[in-house]
């Protein structure tokens, strides 16, 4: 009895804490991409569009890592079951990319265009026992700066 | 030190080749913060602790890579790659390559 009181506890601090967390970062994913759209990104690896001469170029890079609630995680259990889309993990996995590459570009704002854009993710608890259910998203590319 | 990671930087010529050089860091977290990301689990979100935690290991794999480069006599370093792999329960390792080379 008390152990099904415990999870009934979880499963609605998760559902409340994780919807109102996800709901905040979407608005602010929006917000923000709308804000950095000025600064072109492109997964080809050479630069898009004019043709002036360009002053130098970096290397900038964002990640985060994000951890699933209590209460998506039942619900991918459940899933597991029956099978089917998980969507509680494909809105976590897309709010970790979109962060990241916004962080990427917040890393360079004076930059003109990023070209070469690669994503990667990997499960940084991998092998943990206590399961600690997180993916971190790594952002990169090449930042280009022209001449003024 | 220029650093890109397309086959060429950008705008410049490349004179000479030096090969691959790479950095690597292996970093644990502390028992704490394993803790908050426990607590976290719950609540669901971002990891600081972590995010920070990575970023800062691969700007030392980054600074790793760039002082072998430097020993080779190179002044830029393309096609760099990250990679990140969980060796242990409570570790990563940051790997990062990429190709020395001399711009003009």
């Amino acid at each position: 009895m008390e152990q099904l009181i415990i999870f009934a506890i979880l499963i609605s601090l998760g559902y409340f804490f994780g919807r109102r967390a996800e709901k905040n970062h979407y608005k602010s994913i929006l917000e923000r991409e709308k804000q950095w759209l000025r600064l072109p990104t492109s997964s080809s690896k050479h630069v898009m569009g004019d043709i002036r001469k360009i002053d130098h170029c970096e290397l900038a890079n964002g990640n985060m890592v994000v951890s699933i609630d209590y209460f998506k995680r039942v619900l991918a259990g459940l899933r597991n079951f029956f099978g089917g889309n998980v969507q509680s993990y494909e809105t976590l996995i897309d709010r970790a990319r979109r962060e990241a590459v916004l962080r990427m570009k917040e890393s360079c704002p004076d930059a003109d265009q990023i070209i070469n854009l690669r994503l990667e993710t990997s499960s940084i608890t991998k092998g943990n026992r206590k399961q600690i259910g997180s993916v971190e998203v790594l952002a990169y590319g090449t930042a280009i700066y022209f001449c003024k | 030190m220029l650093l890109s990671n397309t086959e060429h930087i950008p705008g410049k010529r490349i004179t000479a080749f030096y090969g691959v050089v790479s950095g690597s860091t292996v970093r644990a977290k502390h028992a704490g913060r394993d803790i908050m990301a426990g607590i976290k689990n719950i609540f669901g979100g971002e990891l600081k602790g972590y995010t920070e935690l990575l970023q800062e290991s691969r700007d030392e794999a980054i600074d790793r890579m760039k002082s072998q480069a430097q020993q080779l006599g190179a002044n830029a370093v393309v096609n760099v790659r990250f990679s990140t792999s969980s060796v242990a329960a409570g570790a990563a390792e940051i790997y990062v390559y990429g190709t020395a080379v001399s711009v003009e």
